[in-house]
């Protein structure tokens, strides 16, 4: 009897293929986790490839100094949590009544709503918009013009639509209201779905960078993301910031380790919720490709 | 008893109070998104009037003055227009031609490796760039291709050979910018084709190993017809896409030295609309990539129709 099954070239060929893709997939993140550990001199010369040279965290001390970098860090975080909180009521406050099919105008409601996804006024009048209702250098104009995803209120009306009416006629013969009986009954049966749309008005806003861009010109109402984007892009530096006496510990650090550690700031928040964000999202895909 | 209560009421003809009252709680839900529509999405689809009229900030978007298509005919005739046009269609068939087959051929990869760790362990990494942002991607793309201080010319040198311009030359960076699209979304465009392949029948598969047909053969027979129409409809809902461009990635990845390729509707857009503040001329612009994306959408719609698919709507 043979222990191991016979090997094709073909296997190994695909094995190896697959690995080295997701080698090449791997590398970019690691040689900037690597950067960011290492010291000036390995990185000037070059000799920083996928682990850290002459360990350093003179980086990450800079940025961990830096009020401002945290301060952009938690003020995120709020604006995210808030959003999403916004955003996952009213989603739900739509996509419950629509996917009720004996309501009075559904379908012109839905087509009211789903025209928006094909249509918009675009850059400038949002900007307007925006600027109109007094919102420039506000956190609200981050919060609000993207309130609902029409794209993300399907995916939830599609989830309460295949609840079976049976369970909601029950509770409505005890004399249930319906708001009483979407927030005891439905929402309950519904925690899957919320998680996977709250993940997704989550990541979008945490990586929103336009918005912040178009309608925050305050520093300190930067989210994460533009803060970033102006430390790597416009050299905009975190020592600037950084208290006295932190002038040896930068002149031992190159602007590039210090970007890589900045990149690795911004990044790392993202994998901490990486293995829920995997999970969610997925299931997220496949309700958004099933259609009515 | 109520959905036959509910039926009985249907005979008769019943007026709007009657509904409203009935389902007022539902009615009183939708009362905020309602708002929320109309002041976030409507209203600026009124502000597009200032396409056509000479917008003046301290007259508002009402009383401003018409001026019928002089904003057009004006952008008509700047050459920067049609460049960013161009560019526009260009990124996006490029992106289309070498980014589409990726998650297709991942897919099919992915699907002949039989260790469920092996897979899955792949899948994680694969799926990963798909939640960073651009603004993070952009940050680590030029860590590794900036010409001076890039990683791969940093080291290309020290072997003795000249730099690559990655993203100081207009070629160079179009390819540059493609496959940084690939290395983000390739591993989650998997998803689709992963679950249309455990669609395919597997007496199929079994059938095939009966009759003696090698791996090739079998991807060749059965994988793909299977997946077929997914990656028709797939490439229609691209193609239909073909005007429409994101902000982050242009403006994230592009620079002053490649503006001949990297400046695309969006961008210019911006550059035109919120920094000279010449709102009339990029809410036109905006327009005239709606109207054509409408075009677009609604043909391949129509194809995809016809080609048997449900389309998207």
């Amino acid at each position: 009897m043979h222990a191991l099954k016979k090997v094709s070239a073909g296997t190994v060929f695909i094995y190896a293929l697959v690995t080295v893709i997701v080698l090449v997939c791997l590398f970019p993140f690691l040689h900037i986790f690597a950067m960011s550990f290492s010291s000036n001199h390995a990185i000037m010369s070059n000799l920083v490839g996928i682990w850290p040279v002459e360990f350093s965290l003179n980086a990450y001390q800079v940025v961990f100094r830096d009020n401002t970098m945290i301060h952009s860090l938690l003020y995120t975080i709020l604006m995210t949590v808030t959003y999403t909180a916004i955003s996952v009521l009213l989603t739900i406050f739509t996509a419950y009544p629509l996917s009720k099919k004996e309501l009075k105008g559904r379908n012109v409601l839905l087509a009211f709503f789903i025209f928006t996804m094909y249509f918009s006024g675009g850059m400038i009048p949002d900007y307007l918009l925006v600027r109109n209702l007094g919102l420039i250098n506000s956190v609200w104009a981050l919060i609000l013009p993207g309130a609902i995803s029409t794209y993300n209120m399907i995916i939830m009306k599609t989830f309460f639509g295949s609840i079976p009416d049976s369970i909601k006629e029950s509770a409505r013969l005890d004399g249930c209201s319906e708001i009483r009986l979407l927030f005891t009954i439905v929402l309950p049966l519904s925690t899957a779905s919320i998680a996977t749309i709250s993940l997704f008005y989550a990541v979008g806003k945490w990586n929103a960078f336009q918005d912040a861009l178009f309608y925050i010109s305050d520093q300190a109402l930067y989210p994460l993301q533009l803060k970033l984007y102006n430390i790597v892009f416009n050299s905009m530096s975190v020592e600037i910031t950084a208290q006295e006496g932190m002038t040896d510990v930068f002149s031992n650090i190159t602007a590039e380790s210090l970007k890589a550690a900045c990149i690795m700031f911004a990044t790392l928040p993202i994998i901490l919720v990486y293995p829920w964000l995997q999970k969610y999202f997925i299931h997220g895909v496949m309700i958004g490709a099933v259609k009515e | 008893m109520i959905a036959e209560a509910r039926a009985g009421n249907k005979l008769k003809k019943k007026g709007v109070f009657y509904y409203l009252k009935r389902d007022f709680e539902l009615y009183l839900l939708l009362l905020l998104p309602v708002v929320y529509y109309v002041v976030f999405k409507y209203v600026p689809m009124y502000g597009v009037t200032i396409a056509f009229k000479d917008y003046n900030m301290f007259k508002g978007i009402l009383a401003s003055d018409w001026v019928g298509l002089d904003v057009f005919k004006e952008i008509f005739q700047m050459k920067n227009f049609y460049t960013v046009v161009r560019n526009t269609f260009l990124i996006n068939g490029f992106d289309l031609l070498l980014g589409f087959p990726a998650p297709v051929l991942l897919a099919i990869l992915l699907n002949e490796i039989r260790s469920v760790h092996f897979k899955k362990i792949s899948q994680t990494v694969l799926y990963l760039p798909h939640f960073l942002s651009w603004v993070i991607i952009g940050g680590i793309a030029y860590q590794i291709f900036a010409t001076q201080s890039g990683m791969i010319n940093t080291t290309l040198r020290q072997m003795g050979f000249e730099s690559i311009p990655f993203l100081t030359e207009k070629w160079h960076w179009l390819f540059t910018y493609v496959g940084i699209g690939i290395w983000q979304s390739m591993g989650w465009g998997t998803i689709i084709y992963l679950a249309a392949i455990t669609g395919i029948n597997s007496e199929l598969y079994e059938a095939a190993e009966v009759d003696g047909a090698s791996r090739l053969q079998k991807i060749w027979h059965i994988t793909i017809p299977g997946i077929m129409s997914t990656i028709v409809i797939m490439l229609i809902l691209r193609m239909g896409q073909i005007i429409t461009i994101g902000f982050d990635r242009p403006y994230v990845l592009g620079n002053p030295l490649v503006t001949d390729f990297s400046e695309v509707i969006s961008t210019f857009t911006y550059h035109y609309g919120l920094k000279a503040a010449r709102y009339s001329l990029a809410t036109a612009v905006g327009l005239f990539q709606s109207v054509i994306g409408i075009i677009f959408l609604t043909s391949t719609n129509a194809i995809a129709k016809k080609c048997g698919e449900t389309g998207i709507w």
